[in-house]
């Protein structure tokens, strides 16, 4: 194996297009460095982008918050903006693993690892986060849900990294939240993650909405039809029942250790309910 | 077999060199190239926190991060927690309140809880509990660790210059 830690996102891409064999970026390593140790991956090529000085930092500015591909999840979530503007996405990062973990872990790295159960990827699906992804086509910005391919797989193309997650403008009268169902408090994967975001307008009623799951299909899903339904709505129990269903209806799970395909497509709509509340509750705050 | 990289780096206040397989973990490196046998390997999967080393102020798992990447950082390994042959508070304490029994997860524990009280020097004890949840101990049930931070930051906390 070769190790690389490129200064410039050019000189990554071009190492990563080049490679014959396995190659991967590596940030945090909490995935990457563990799957090689257990066998798991062989790669040809490890480039480190923490060398990256770009990828290191958050900005914020008019078009929103870019979050580096190699800034950890303790930065972001001890980031006084993020927390205050998109706390559902800080929530979802800070559920992940020890502080070990987010000392190290990036959700750029959660959603390239492509975990149906990665935390973080609801949450920035619900915000409506973009990806930057550079490769040796150039750059293109995508919507996070078109990341994931599959367990394990991406959309992205040989050569394609991602370099930044970024958090659009917020809008008003806007709350985000994630919630997840695990058998322990801590240190647990979701059985179910859900995220949801909505915007109200003055009267109250729901403007938009974006609910992301978690860990019951083979990638993380944004169901449009629990957004719709909950569109156009004071946001009562009328319509968090019928997005609740939608959110059911769209689950694919697998049986696992962690529960029952049924148990878990039967507490998803349970989850999305304590996700749309606090996630309401912060738009009206 | 890879050409081995050569990594200059500062541990426990020393610059430090060695040589190092483009594969090779930081905690792998501690161990086998630089026998600093304090830090442990448990899962070698991040899960555990015996392998927990401060880079750069931040507790990390040196299982989770390759040697090249510890290049101009600045480390923190067990062996650089006594100063001038004075064992820090937390080590008396962990002693004086019988923290321990195996000691394999207790060099981890005390790089991970140095880090927080170097943050935080009065935490609570749910802070205490949440912040050392990496580090997994199988012979006390914790609640002996919990009350050895406590008192080692009570001591830190009398002893501090003030401000």
């Amino acid at each position: 194996m070769r190790y690389a830690a490129p200064e410039t996102v050019d000189e990554a891409v071009a190492l990563l297009a080049s490679a014959e064999g396995g190659a991967y970026p590596l940030a945090g390593g909490t995935d990457l460095v563990v799957q090689m140790s257990s066998g798991m991956r062989a790669p040809a090529l490890v480039v480190d982008i923490k060398r990256i000085g770009d990828l290191g930092r958050i900005v914020s500015d008019a078009s929103g918050i870019r979050i580096g591909a190699a800034v950890c999840g303790a930065e972001i979530t001890g980031n006084a903006e993020i927390a205050s503007k998109w706390p559902g996405f800080a929530e979802a990062m800070d559920y992940i693993g020890s502080m070990q973990i987010q000392s190290r872990a990036t959700p750029a790295g959660n959603l390239c690892n492509a975990s149906p159960a990665a935390d973080c990827v609801p949450g920035m699906v619900a915000a409506g986060a973009t990806v930057t992804v550079a490769g040796p086509g150039g750059r293109r910005e995508i919507p996070v849900e078109e990341v994931p391919a599959g367990p394990g797989r991406t959309t992205l193309a040989p050569g394609e990294f991602v370099i930044s997650v970024n958090l659009p403008p917020k809008p008003a009268r806007t709350g985000d939240a994630y919630v997840r169902f695990t058998p322990r408090t801590e240190m647990d994967i979701a059985v179910v993650g859900v995220g949801v975001c909505l915007t109200l307008d003055e009267g109250g009623t729901c403007t938009a909405a974006r609910v992301a799951v978690g860990a019951v299909a083979p990638t993380v899903l944004l169901v449009r039809e629990a957004g719709a339904a909950l569109v156009g709505t004071p946001v009562d129990d009328a319509a968090m029942d019928a997005a609740a269903e939608a959110v059911r209806a769209a689950c694919r799970p697998i049986d696992d250790k962690r529960g029952s395909a049924a148990y878990r497509t039967r507490i998803s709509g349970t989850i999305f309910k304590r996700a749309a509340g606090v996630a309401l509750a912060r738009a009206r705050a | 077999m890879a050409k081995k990289l050569h990594v200059t780096t500062e541990i426990n206040g020393a610059e430090t060199e060695f040589l190092a397989r483009p594969d090779q973990t930081l905690l792998s490196a501690l161990r086998d190239e630089l026998h600093l046998f304090g830090t442990k390997e448990g899962c070698g999967s991040g899960d555990c926190g015996a392998c927990s080393v401060e880079v750069d102020g931040r507790v990390v798992c040196s299982c989770t991060m390759l040697a090249a990447e510890a290049e101009g950082r600045r480390i923190t390994t067990i062996e650089g927690v006594a100063q001038g042959g004075e064992l820090h508070p937390l080590q008396r304490h962990f002693l004086k309140e019988a923290a321990l029994q195996c000691g394999f997860c207790t060099p981890g524990l005390i790089v991970a809880a140095r880090n927080l009280l170097d943050r935080n020097p009065d935490p609570t004890e749910q802070e205490i509990r949440f912040w050392l949840a990496g580090n997994l101990c199988r012979c006390t049930g914790y609640d002996k660790i919990v009350r050895a931070v406590q008192a080692a930051a009570a001591e830190l906390r009398e002893t501090a210059p003030a401000d």
